[in-house]
Protein backbone atom coordinates (compact mmCIF):
# COMPACT_ATOMS: atom_id res chain seq x y z
CA UNK A 1 0.00 0.00 0.00
CA UNK A 2 2.70 2.43 0.99
CA UNK A 3 4.50 2.13 -2.28
CA UNK A 4 1.81 4.16 -4.05
CA UNK A 5 2.88 7.23 -2.09
CA UNK A 6 6.16 8.00 -3.90
CA UNK A 7 4.70 7.37 -7.34
CA UNK A 8 1.60 9.46 -6.58
CA UNK A 9 3.76 12.23 -5.20
CA UNK A 10 6.04 12.19 -8.21
CA UNK A 11 3.21 12.20 -10.72
CA UNK A 12 1.11 14.64 -8.74
CA UNK A 13 3.93 17.18 -8.57
CA UNK A 14 4.81 16.69 -12.24
CA UNK A 15 1.21 17.12 -13.37
CA UNK A 16 0.78 20.04 -10.96
CA UNK A 17 2.26 22.18 -13.75
CA UNK A 18 -0.66 21.18 -15.97
CA UNK A 19 -3.14 21.97 -13.19
CA UNK A 20 -1.50 25.38 -12.69
CA UNK A 21 -1.75 26.08 -16.41
CA UNK A 22 -5.41 25.09 -16.48
CA UNK A 23 -6.15 27.17 -13.37
CA UNK A 24 -4.61 30.16 -15.13
CA UNK A 25 -6.90 29.83 -18.16
CA UNK A 26 -10.15 28.42 -16.74
CA UNK A 27 -10.09 30.21 -13.42
CA UNK A 28 -8.13 33.41 -13.86
CA UNK A 29 -8.83 34.26 -17.51
CA UNK A 30 -12.29 32.60 -17.58
CA UNK A 31 -11.15 31.04 -20.84
CA UNK A 32 -11.87 27.29 -21.17
CA UNK A 33 -8.68 26.46 -23.04
CA UNK A 34 -8.61 22.97 -24.51
CA UNK A 35 -5.22 23.44 -26.20
CA UNK A 36 -3.72 21.55 -23.26
CA UNK A 37 -4.43 18.09 -24.71
CA UNK A 38 -2.21 19.11 -27.64
CA UNK A 39 0.38 21.32 -25.98
CA UNK A 40 1.27 18.69 -23.38
CA UNK A 41 2.40 16.12 -25.97
CA UNK A 42 3.87 19.02 -27.98
CA UNK A 43 6.25 19.69 -25.10
CA UNK A 44 7.09 15.99 -24.96
CA UNK A 45 7.53 15.73 -28.72
CA UNK A 46 9.83 18.73 -29.04
CA UNK A 47 11.98 17.76 -26.06
CA UNK A 48 12.20 14.10 -27.09
CA UNK A 49 13.01 14.86 -30.69
CA UNK A 50 15.75 17.34 -29.78
CA UNK A 51 17.27 15.08 -27.12
CA UNK A 52 17.08 12.14 -29.52
CA UNK A 53 18.93 14.24 -32.10
CA UNK A 54 21.67 15.03 -29.61
CA UNK A 55 20.69 18.39 -28.10
CA UNK A 56 21.40 18.88 -24.42
CA UNK A 57 18.30 18.35 -22.28
CA UNK A 58 18.17 21.91 -20.87
CA UNK A 59 18.07 23.47 -24.34
CA UNK A 60 15.53 20.88 -25.47
CA UNK A 61 13.28 21.65 -22.50
CA UNK A 62 13.47 25.41 -23.04
CA UNK A 63 12.60 25.05 -26.72
CA UNK A 64 9.68 22.78 -25.77
CA UNK A 65 8.39 25.52 -23.47
CA UNK A 66 8.68 28.08 -26.27
CA UNK A 67 6.68 25.76 -28.54
CA UNK A 68 3.95 25.57 -25.89
CA UNK A 69 3.92 29.36 -25.63
CA UNK A 70 3.43 29.72 -29.37
CA UNK A 71 0.65 27.11 -29.40
CA UNK A 72 -1.20 28.91 -26.59
CA UNK A 73 -0.81 32.29 -28.28
CA UNK A 74 -2.23 30.86 -31.51
CA UNK A 75 -5.33 29.61 -29.69
CA UNK A 76 -5.64 33.09 -28.20
CA UNK A 77 -5.36 34.66 -31.66
CA UNK A 78 -8.01 32.29 -33.04
CA UNK A 79 -10.36 33.29 -30.24
CA UNK A 80 -9.74 37.04 -30.04
CA UNK A 81 -8.67 38.16 -33.50
CA UNK A 82 -10.64 35.64 -35.57
CA UNK A 83 -13.57 35.64 -33.11
CA UNK A 84 -13.73 31.85 -33.01
CA UNK A 85 -15.61 30.48 -30.03
CA UNK A 86 -13.06 29.84 -27.29
CA UNK A 87 -13.87 26.14 -26.87
CA UNK A 88 -13.68 25.59 -30.62
CA UNK A 89 -10.40 27.56 -30.85
CA UNK A 90 -8.84 25.15 -28.35
CA UNK A 91 -10.25 22.09 -30.09
CA UNK A 92 -8.91 23.34 -33.43
CA UNK A 93 -5.45 23.92 -31.98
CA UNK A 94 -5.49 20.56 -30.23
CA UNK A 95 -6.36 18.83 -33.49
CA UNK A 96 -3.76 20.75 -35.47
CA UNK A 97 -1.14 19.91 -32.85
CA UNK A 98 -1.81 16.19 -33.22
CA UNK A 99 -0.42 16.33 -36.77
CA UNK A 100 2.29 18.76 -35.75
CA UNK A 101 3.44 16.45 -32.97
CA UNK A 102 3.61 13.50 -35.36
CA UNK A 103 5.64 15.61 -37.78
CA UNK A 104 8.01 16.74 -35.05
CA UNK A 105 8.60 13.18 -33.83
CA UNK A 106 8.47 11.60 -37.28
CA UNK A 107 6.63 8.67 -35.72
CA UNK A 108 4.19 8.01 -32.91
CA UNK A 109 6.75 7.30 -30.22
CA UNK A 110 10.35 8.30 -29.45
CA UNK A 111 12.24 6.30 -26.82
CA UNK A 112 14.91 8.12 -24.84
CA UNK A 113 16.81 5.10 -23.61
CA UNK A 114 20.54 5.68 -23.43
CA UNK A 115 20.09 9.39 -24.02
CA UNK A 116 21.14 12.00 -21.54
CA UNK A 117 18.06 13.68 -20.02
CA UNK A 118 17.52 16.09 -17.13
CA UNK A 119 17.06 13.03 -14.95
CA UNK A 120 20.28 11.24 -15.90
CA UNK A 121 22.33 12.93 -13.14
CA UNK A 122 19.79 11.74 -10.56
CA UNK A 123 20.19 8.15 -11.63
CA UNK A 124 23.91 8.18 -10.87
CA UNK A 125 23.28 9.18 -7.25
CA UNK A 126 23.82 6.52 -4.65
CA UNK A 127 20.18 6.22 -3.64
CA UNK A 128 16.74 5.33 -4.92
CA UNK A 129 15.85 7.42 -7.97
CA UNK A 130 12.49 8.33 -6.43
CA UNK A 131 13.73 10.81 -3.85
CA UNK A 132 15.74 13.18 -6.04
CA UNK A 133 13.06 13.04 -8.75
CA UNK A 134 10.33 13.95 -6.27
CA UNK A 135 12.47 16.79 -4.90
CA UNK A 136 13.14 17.98 -8.44
CA UNK A 137 9.43 18.05 -9.38
CA UNK A 138 8.60 19.68 -6.07
CA UNK A 139 11.05 22.49 -6.77
CA UNK A 140 9.81 22.98 -10.34
CA UNK A 141 6.15 23.06 -9.24
CA UNK A 142 6.92 25.42 -6.35
CA UNK A 143 8.90 27.80 -8.56
CA UNK A 144 6.11 27.85 -11.17
CA UNK A 145 3.47 28.46 -8.50
CA UNK A 146 5.42 31.31 -6.95
CA UNK A 147 6.25 32.90 -10.31
CA UNK A 148 2.54 32.88 -11.26
CA UNK A 149 1.58 34.28 -7.85
CA UNK A 150 4.03 37.14 -8.26
CA UNK A 151 3.12 37.75 -11.89
CA UNK A 152 -0.60 37.97 -11.07
CA UNK A 153 0.14 40.69 -8.51
CA UNK A 154 2.13 42.89 -10.90
CA UNK A 155 0.52 45.81 -12.68
CA UNK A 156 0.23 43.72 -15.84
CA UNK A 157 -0.97 40.70 -13.91
CA UNK A 158 -3.80 42.66 -12.30
CA UNK A 159 -4.97 43.61 -15.79
CA UNK A 160 -4.83 39.97 -16.83
CA UNK A 161 -6.96 38.90 -13.87
CA UNK A 162 -9.46 41.67 -14.53
CA UNK A 163 -9.68 40.48 -18.15
CA UNK A 164 -11.16 37.26 -16.79
CA UNK A 165 -13.24 39.00 -14.14
CA UNK A 166 -14.76 42.03 -15.84
CA UNK A 167 -13.56 42.54 -19.38
CA UNK A 168 -15.53 45.68 -20.14
CA UNK A 169 -14.31 47.38 -16.99
CA UNK A 170 -10.63 46.70 -17.59
CA UNK A 171 -10.89 47.75 -21.24
CA UNK A 172 -12.33 51.07 -20.08
CA UNK A 173 -9.24 51.32 -17.86
CA UNK A 174 -6.92 50.87 -20.81
CA UNK A 175 -6.04 47.18 -21.05
CA UNK A 176 -6.03 45.59 -24.49
CA UNK A 177 -7.87 42.48 -23.37
CA UNK A 178 -7.17 40.60 -26.61
CA UNK A 179 -3.45 40.89 -25.98
CA UNK A 180 -3.85 39.93 -22.34
CA UNK A 181 -5.85 36.83 -23.30
CA UNK A 182 -3.30 35.80 -25.93
CA UNK A 183 -0.40 36.25 -23.52
CA UNK A 184 -2.21 34.45 -20.70
CA UNK A 185 -2.93 31.45 -22.92
CA UNK A 186 0.71 31.46 -24.05
CA UNK A 187 1.90 31.45 -20.46
CA UNK A 188 -0.47 28.67 -19.47
CA UNK A 189 0.60 26.43 -22.33
CA UNK A 190 4.27 27.16 -21.63
CA UNK A 191 3.80 25.45 -18.29
CA UNK A 192 1.81 22.62 -19.81
CA UNK A 193 4.52 22.03 -22.44
CA UNK A 194 7.17 22.13 -19.71
CA UNK A 195 5.23 19.39 -17.92
CA UNK A 196 5.13 17.37 -21.17
CA UNK A 197 8.87 17.81 -21.71
CA UNK A 198 9.75 16.82 -18.15
CA UNK A 199 7.39 13.87 -17.99
CA UNK A 200 8.64 12.51 -21.33
CA UNK A 201 12.19 12.64 -20.00
CA UNK A 202 11.19 11.14 -16.67
CA UNK A 203 9.34 8.19 -18.21
CA UNK A 204 11.97 7.75 -20.92
CA UNK A 205 9.78 8.22 -23.99
CA UNK A 206 7.43 10.60 -25.71
CA UNK A 207 4.19 9.38 -27.18
CA UNK A 208 1.77 11.23 -29.45
CA UNK A 209 -1.18 10.03 -27.35
CA UNK A 210 0.16 11.15 -23.99
CA UNK A 211 -2.02 14.26 -23.87
CA UNK A 212 -5.41 12.61 -24.17
CA UNK A 213 -7.61 13.47 -21.20
CA UNK A 214 -5.11 15.95 -19.79
CA UNK A 215 -7.67 18.75 -19.42
CA UNK A 216 -10.19 16.57 -17.63
CA UNK A 217 -7.51 15.28 -15.26
CA UNK A 218 -6.39 18.87 -14.64
CA UNK A 219 -9.94 20.00 -13.96
CA UNK A 220 -10.47 17.09 -11.57
CA UNK A 221 -7.28 18.13 -9.77
CA UNK A 222 -8.45 21.73 -9.46
CA UNK A 223 -11.90 20.68 -8.22
CA UNK A 224 -10.35 18.44 -5.58
CA UNK A 225 -7.85 21.10 -4.59
CA UNK A 226 -10.51 23.78 -4.27
CA UNK A 227 -12.62 21.52 -2.09
CA UNK A 228 -9.65 21.29 0.28
CA UNK A 229 -8.36 24.85 -0.01
CA UNK A 230 -10.94 27.55 -0.66
CA UNK A 231 -9.50 29.64 -3.49
CA UNK A 232 -10.24 33.08 -2.09
CA UNK A 233 -6.94 34.54 -3.28
CA UNK A 234 -4.52 33.88 -6.13
CA UNK A 235 -2.02 32.32 -3.74
CA UNK A 236 -4.65 29.89 -2.48
CA UNK A 237 -5.91 29.14 -5.98
CA UNK A 238 -2.49 28.06 -7.24
CA UNK A 239 -1.87 26.12 -4.04
CA UNK A 240 -5.23 24.38 -4.50
CA UNK A 241 -4.28 23.41 -8.07
CA UNK A 242 -0.93 21.94 -7.00
CA UNK A 243 -2.26 20.15 -3.92
CA UNK A 244 -5.29 18.94 -5.87
CA UNK A 245 -2.99 17.41 -8.47
CA UNK A 246 -1.15 15.35 -5.86
CA UNK A 247 -4.37 14.26 -4.17
CA UNK A 248 -5.91 13.35 -7.53
CA UNK A 249 -2.95 11.13 -8.48
CA UNK A 250 -3.14 9.54 -5.06
CA UNK A 251 -6.85 8.79 -5.46
CA UNK A 252 -6.20 7.31 -8.90
CA UNK A 253 -3.37 5.13 -7.62
CA UNK A 254 -5.57 4.00 -4.76
CA UNK A 255 -8.41 3.24 -7.15
CA UNK A 256 -6.16 1.13 -9.35
CA UNK A 257 -4.87 -0.65 -6.29
CA UNK A 258 -8.48 -1.45 -5.40
CA UNK A 259 -9.12 -2.89 -8.84
CA UNK A 260 -9.90 0.06 -11.13
CA UNK A 261 -8.80 -0.97 -14.62
CA UNK A 262 -6.33 1.46 -16.20
CA UNK A 263 -8.58 1.56 -19.25
CA UNK A 264 -11.43 2.92 -17.11
CA UNK A 265 -9.30 5.71 -15.71
CA UNK A 266 -10.48 8.47 -18.02
CA UNK A 267 -14.10 7.50 -17.54
CA UNK A 268 -13.66 7.59 -13.78
CA UNK A 269 -11.98 10.99 -13.97
CA UNK A 270 -14.61 12.36 -16.33
CA UNK A 271 -17.42 11.19 -14.07
CA UNK A 272 -15.65 12.74 -11.11
CA UNK A 273 -15.75 16.14 -12.86
CA UNK A 274 -19.36 15.67 -13.95
CA UNK A 275 -20.46 14.85 -10.41
CA UNK A 276 -18.52 17.75 -8.93
CA UNK A 277 -20.24 20.13 -11.34
CA UNK A 278 -23.64 18.48 -11.07
CA UNK A 279 -24.06 18.38 -7.32
CA UNK A 280 -24.33 22.14 -6.75
CA UNK A 281 -26.49 22.49 -9.89
CA UNK A 282 -28.91 19.83 -8.71
CA UNK A 283 -29.01 21.40 -5.28
CA UNK A 284 -30.11 24.54 -7.07
CA UNK A 285 -27.17 26.69 -6.08
CA UNK A 286 -24.07 26.72 -8.17
CA UNK A 287 -21.47 27.29 -5.55
CA UNK A 288 -18.79 29.54 -6.77
CA UNK A 289 -15.90 27.39 -5.71
CA UNK A 290 -17.04 24.63 -8.00
CA UNK A 291 -18.15 26.85 -10.80
CA UNK A 292 -15.80 26.55 -13.70
CA UNK A 293 -15.83 30.02 -15.13
CA UNK A 294 -15.92 29.89 -18.88
CA UNK A 295 -17.66 26.53 -18.95
CA UNK B 1 -5.84 74.60 -31.79
CA UNK B 2 -9.29 73.50 -30.87
CA UNK B 3 -11.30 75.69 -28.55
CA UNK B 4 -13.20 72.70 -27.29
CA UNK B 5 -12.06 69.79 -25.24
CA UNK B 6 -14.43 67.34 -26.86
CA UNK B 7 -16.06 67.72 -30.24
CA UNK B 8 -18.47 65.45 -32.08
CA UNK B 9 -19.08 66.40 -35.69
CA UNK B 10 -21.83 64.84 -37.79
CA UNK B 11 -21.70 61.53 -35.94
CA UNK B 12 -24.08 58.88 -37.24
CA UNK B 13 -24.50 55.41 -35.82
CA UNK B 14 -26.98 52.97 -37.30
CA UNK B 15 -27.63 49.58 -35.71
CA UNK B 16 -28.82 46.57 -37.72
CA UNK B 17 -28.30 48.45 -40.94
CA UNK B 18 -30.33 47.15 -43.87
CA UNK B 19 -32.62 45.02 -41.74
CA UNK B 20 -36.15 45.57 -40.50
CA UNK B 21 -34.77 46.45 -37.10
CA UNK B 22 -32.63 49.27 -38.48
CA UNK B 23 -32.19 51.88 -35.79
CA UNK B 24 -30.59 55.27 -36.25
CA UNK B 25 -29.22 55.75 -32.74
CA UNK B 26 -27.26 58.87 -33.59
CA UNK B 27 -28.21 60.91 -36.63
CA UNK B 28 -25.73 63.53 -37.88
CA UNK B 29 -25.09 64.38 -34.27
CA UNK B 30 -22.85 67.30 -33.33
CA UNK B 31 -21.84 68.57 -29.91
CA UNK B 32 -19.06 70.80 -28.65
CA UNK B 33 -17.99 70.42 -25.06
CA UNK B 34 -15.85 73.08 -23.40
CA UNK B 35 -13.32 72.22 -20.71
CA UNK B 36 -15.01 72.24 -17.31
CA UNK B 37 -18.53 71.76 -18.70
CA UNK B 38 -20.80 69.58 -16.58
CA UNK B 39 -23.47 68.52 -19.03
CA UNK B 40 -26.53 66.54 -18.06
CA UNK B 41 -28.06 64.52 -20.87
CA UNK B 42 -31.72 63.57 -20.95
CA UNK B 43 -34.02 62.00 -23.49
CA UNK B 44 -36.53 59.23 -23.78
CA UNK B 45 -35.62 55.58 -24.19
CA UNK B 46 -33.86 55.01 -27.46
CA UNK B 47 -32.98 58.67 -27.96
CA UNK B 48 -29.31 57.74 -28.31
CA UNK B 49 -27.94 58.70 -24.89
CA UNK B 50 -26.01 55.53 -24.18
CA UNK B 51 -24.88 55.22 -27.80
CA UNK B 52 -23.48 58.72 -27.48
CA UNK B 53 -21.40 57.74 -24.44
CA UNK B 54 -20.32 54.52 -26.15
CA UNK B 55 -19.12 56.40 -29.22
CA UNK B 56 -17.19 58.88 -27.09
CA UNK B 57 -15.64 56.07 -25.03
CA UNK B 58 -14.66 54.10 -28.15
CA UNK B 59 -16.78 51.11 -27.13
CA UNK B 60 -18.57 51.39 -30.45
CA UNK B 61 -17.29 53.08 -33.57
CA UNK B 62 -19.28 55.76 -35.37
CA UNK B 63 -20.41 54.92 -38.91
CA UNK B 64 -19.86 58.49 -40.00
CA UNK B 65 -18.57 61.68 -38.49
CA UNK B 66 -15.68 62.64 -36.30
CA UNK B 67 -14.83 62.58 -32.61
CA UNK B 68 -12.06 64.88 -31.42
CA UNK B 69 -10.42 65.25 -28.03
CA UNK B 70 -8.18 68.29 -27.59
CA UNK B 71 -8.07 68.73 -31.34
CA UNK B 72 -6.92 65.15 -31.91
CA UNK B 73 -9.03 62.89 -34.11
CA UNK B 74 -9.93 59.85 -32.00
CA UNK B 75 -12.85 58.58 -34.08
CA UNK B 76 -11.28 55.16 -34.74
CA UNK B 77 -9.67 54.68 -31.35
CA UNK B 78 -10.79 51.55 -29.48
CA UNK B 79 -12.03 51.81 -25.90
CA UNK B 80 -8.79 50.68 -24.24
CA UNK B 81 -6.93 53.46 -26.06
CA UNK B 82 -9.53 56.09 -25.21
CA UNK B 83 -8.97 55.14 -21.58
CA UNK B 84 -6.11 57.64 -21.40
CA UNK B 85 -8.65 60.48 -21.79
CA UNK B 86 -11.86 59.05 -20.44
CA UNK B 87 -13.20 57.69 -17.18
CA UNK B 88 -16.56 56.07 -17.10
CA UNK B 89 -19.10 54.96 -14.52
CA UNK B 90 -21.71 52.51 -15.75
CA UNK B 91 -25.29 52.08 -14.62
CA UNK B 92 -24.81 48.73 -12.96
CA UNK B 93 -22.53 48.83 -9.90
CA UNK B 94 -21.09 45.45 -10.93
CA UNK B 95 -19.84 46.81 -14.24
CA UNK B 96 -17.33 49.32 -12.97
CA UNK B 97 -15.32 47.05 -10.69
CA UNK B 98 -13.82 43.55 -10.77
CA UNK B 99 -15.81 41.66 -8.14
CA UNK B 100 -13.37 38.84 -7.43
CA UNK B 101 -10.50 41.24 -6.90
CA UNK B 102 -9.82 43.25 -3.77
CA UNK B 103 -10.64 46.90 -3.16
CA UNK B 104 -6.98 47.88 -3.28
CA UNK B 105 -6.41 45.94 -6.49
CA UNK B 106 -9.36 47.68 -8.13
CA UNK B 107 -8.00 51.04 -7.02
CA UNK B 108 -4.58 50.16 -8.40
CA UNK B 109 -6.02 49.21 -11.79
CA UNK B 110 -7.91 52.51 -11.86
CA UNK B 111 -4.80 54.47 -10.94
CA UNK B 112 -3.07 52.89 -13.95
CA UNK B 113 -5.88 53.84 -16.33
CA UNK B 114 -4.42 54.63 -19.72
CA UNK B 115 -0.86 54.13 -18.46
CA UNK B 116 1.67 51.49 -19.34
CA UNK B 117 1.40 48.43 -17.15
CA UNK B 118 4.70 46.76 -16.45
CA UNK B 119 5.97 43.92 -14.34
CA UNK B 120 6.32 46.15 -11.30
CA UNK B 121 4.47 45.09 -8.16
CA UNK B 122 0.88 46.33 -8.32
CA UNK B 123 -0.34 47.33 -4.86
CA UNK B 124 2.82 48.68 -3.26
CA UNK B 125 3.03 49.88 0.32
CA UNK B 126 2.98 53.51 -0.82
CA UNK B 127 -0.08 52.97 -2.94
CA UNK B 128 -1.89 51.15 -0.16
CA UNK B 129 -1.24 54.03 2.24
CA UNK B 130 -2.60 56.48 -0.31
CA UNK B 131 -5.69 54.36 -1.03
CA UNK B 132 -6.43 54.22 2.68
CA UNK B 133 -6.32 58.00 2.73
CA UNK B 134 -8.49 58.64 -0.35
CA UNK B 135 -11.08 56.06 0.75
CA UNK B 136 -11.75 58.07 3.90
CA UNK B 137 -13.48 60.66 1.71
CA UNK B 138 -16.29 58.15 1.12
CA UNK B 139 -16.87 57.71 4.85
CA UNK B 140 -17.93 54.10 4.29
CA UNK B 141 -15.19 52.44 6.32
CA UNK B 142 -13.72 50.93 3.15
CA UNK B 143 -10.25 52.10 4.22
CA UNK B 144 -10.24 49.21 6.71
CA UNK B 145 -11.37 46.65 4.13
CA UNK B 146 -8.65 47.10 1.48
CA UNK B 147 -8.00 43.39 1.14
CA UNK B 148 -11.63 42.37 0.79
CA UNK B 149 -13.13 41.37 -2.53
CA UNK B 150 -15.22 44.13 -4.09
CA UNK B 151 -17.99 41.57 -4.67
CA UNK B 152 -18.70 41.68 -0.94
CA UNK B 153 -19.72 45.35 -1.05
CA UNK B 154 -23.27 46.65 -1.44
CA UNK B 155 -24.35 48.29 -4.68
CA UNK B 156 -24.05 51.77 -3.22
CA UNK B 157 -20.61 51.09 -1.78
CA UNK B 158 -19.49 49.61 -5.05
CA UNK B 159 -20.75 52.57 -7.07
CA UNK B 160 -19.12 55.02 -4.66
CA UNK B 161 -15.86 53.11 -5.06
CA UNK B 162 -16.19 53.21 -8.86
CA UNK B 163 -16.72 56.94 -8.67
CA UNK B 164 -13.64 57.38 -6.56
CA UNK B 165 -11.67 55.21 -8.99
CA UNK B 166 -12.42 57.59 -11.86
CA UNK B 167 -10.32 60.35 -10.36
CA UNK B 168 -7.29 58.37 -9.18
CA UNK B 169 -5.89 59.22 -12.57
CA UNK B 170 -7.51 62.48 -13.67
CA UNK B 171 -9.52 62.01 -16.88
CA UNK B 172 -10.04 64.70 -19.48
CA UNK B 173 -13.67 63.68 -19.70
CA UNK B 174 -15.85 61.87 -17.16
CA UNK B 175 -18.80 59.87 -18.50
CA UNK B 176 -21.61 58.93 -16.14
CA UNK B 177 -24.21 56.58 -17.58
CA UNK B 178 -27.27 56.69 -15.30
CA UNK B 179 -24.91 55.75 -12.54
CA UNK B 180 -27.44 56.22 -9.75
CA UNK B 181 -30.38 54.55 -11.49
CA UNK B 182 -29.76 51.10 -10.01
CA UNK B 183 -29.49 52.37 -6.43
CA UNK B 184 -32.19 52.90 -3.83
CA UNK B 185 -33.29 56.58 -3.53
CA UNK B 186 -31.29 57.37 -0.41
CA UNK B 187 -28.09 55.80 -1.69
CA UNK B 188 -28.67 57.44 -5.06
CA UNK B 189 -28.80 60.86 -3.43
CA UNK B 190 -25.59 60.16 -1.52
CA UNK B 191 -23.76 58.97 -4.62
CA UNK B 192 -25.05 61.97 -6.58
CA UNK B 193 -23.85 64.40 -3.91
CA UNK B 194 -20.48 62.70 -3.95
CA UNK B 195 -20.40 62.99 -7.74
CA UNK B 196 -21.19 66.68 -7.65
CA UNK B 197 -18.55 67.35 -4.99
CA UNK B 198 -15.90 65.44 -6.96
CA UNK B 199 -16.72 67.11 -10.25
CA UNK B 200 -16.58 70.58 -8.67
CA UNK B 201 -13.44 69.94 -6.69
CA UNK B 202 -11.51 68.70 -9.71
CA UNK B 203 -13.26 70.93 -12.25
CA UNK B 204 -13.97 67.80 -14.29
CA UNK B 205 -15.45 67.96 -17.76
CA UNK B 206 -18.45 65.69 -17.32
CA UNK B 207 -21.25 64.19 -19.37
CA UNK B 208 -23.96 62.67 -17.23
CA UNK B 209 -26.82 60.68 -18.72
CA UNK B 210 -29.87 60.55 -16.47
CA UNK B 211 -33.52 59.59 -16.55
CA UNK B 212 -34.25 61.86 -13.65
CA UNK B 213 -35.38 65.28 -14.84
CA UNK B 214 -34.92 66.91 -11.44
CA UNK B 215 -31.37 65.62 -11.29
CA UNK B 216 -30.70 66.90 -14.80
CA UNK B 217 -31.78 70.40 -13.82
CA UNK B 218 -30.21 70.48 -10.40
CA UNK B 219 -26.70 69.47 -11.40
CA UNK B 220 -24.29 70.78 -14.00
CA UNK B 221 -24.02 74.00 -15.96
CA UNK B 222 -25.54 72.74 -19.18
CA UNK B 223 -28.32 70.39 -20.20
CA UNK B 224 -28.74 68.60 -23.52
CA UNK B 225 -31.92 66.82 -24.52
CA UNK B 226 -31.67 64.14 -27.18
CA UNK B 227 -34.45 63.04 -29.45
CA UNK B 228 -34.15 60.43 -32.18
CA UNK B 229 -30.39 60.71 -32.30
CA UNK B 230 -30.27 64.51 -32.50
CA UNK B 231 -29.94 67.39 -30.08
CA UNK B 232 -33.40 68.74 -29.34
CA UNK B 233 -32.54 71.21 -26.64
CA UNK B 234 -29.21 72.60 -25.49
CA UNK B 235 -29.31 75.15 -22.70
CA UNK B 236 -26.80 76.41 -20.22
CA UNK B 237 -26.03 78.94 -17.53
CA UNK B 238 -28.84 81.10 -16.23
CA UNK B 239 -31.30 79.78 -18.75
CA UNK B 240 -30.82 76.31 -17.34
CA UNK B 241 -31.00 77.46 -13.73
CA UNK B 242 -34.38 79.05 -14.36
CA UNK B 243 -35.88 76.08 -16.16
CA UNK B 244 -38.28 73.87 -14.22
CA UNK B 245 -39.40 70.30 -14.70
CA UNK B 246 -42.94 71.56 -15.35
CA UNK B 247 -41.72 73.74 -18.20
CA UNK B 248 -39.82 70.90 -19.82
CA UNK B 249 -42.80 68.63 -19.58
CA UNK B 250 -45.09 71.33 -20.96
CA UNK B 251 -42.78 71.98 -23.89
CA UNK B 252 -41.44 68.54 -24.66
CA UNK B 253 -43.76 66.21 -22.82
CA UNK B 254 -45.42 65.36 -26.09
CA UNK B 255 -42.28 64.12 -27.84
CA UNK B 256 -40.93 62.49 -24.71
CA UNK B 257 -44.20 60.73 -24.12
CA UNK B 258 -44.78 59.78 -27.72
CA UNK B 259 -41.34 58.32 -27.91
CA UNK B 260 -41.80 56.45 -24.69
CA UNK B 261 -45.12 55.09 -25.90
CA UNK B 262 -43.60 54.03 -29.18
CA UNK B 263 -40.59 52.36 -27.63
CA UNK B 264 -42.73 50.81 -24.90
Amino acid sequence: MLHIIPISLEQGLAYALVALGIALTFRVLSFPDLTVDGSFPLGGAVAARLIFDGFDPVTATVIAMAAGFVAGCLTGIFATKFKINSLLAGILMMTILYSVNLRIMGRANIPLLNRSTLFTPMETLDMSRDIPVIIFFFIVAAVCKIVIDIFLHTEYGLGLRATGDNEQMIRSLGVNTDKATIFGLGLSNTMVALAGALIAQDQGFSDVGMGIGMIVAGLASIIIGEALIKPTTVVRLTLAAAVGSVVYRFIIALGMRLGLAPTDLKMATGLMVVIALAVPAIRGKREKKLKLRGV
Amino acid sequence: MADHLLTLKGVTKIFNKGTQDEKRALDDFSLEVAGGDFITIIGSNGAGKTTLLNVIAGTIEADEGQVMVDGQDVTRWPDFQMAQFISRVFQSPTMGTAGDMTIEENLCMAELRGKKRGLRWGVTRDRRARYREVLQVLDLGLEDRLKQAVGLLSGGQRQSLTLLMTTLAMPKVLLLDEHTAALDPRTATKVMDLTDAMVRKNNLTTLMVTHNMTQALKYGNRMVMLHQGKVQLDIQGEEKTKLTVAEIVAQFGQTLKDETLLSG
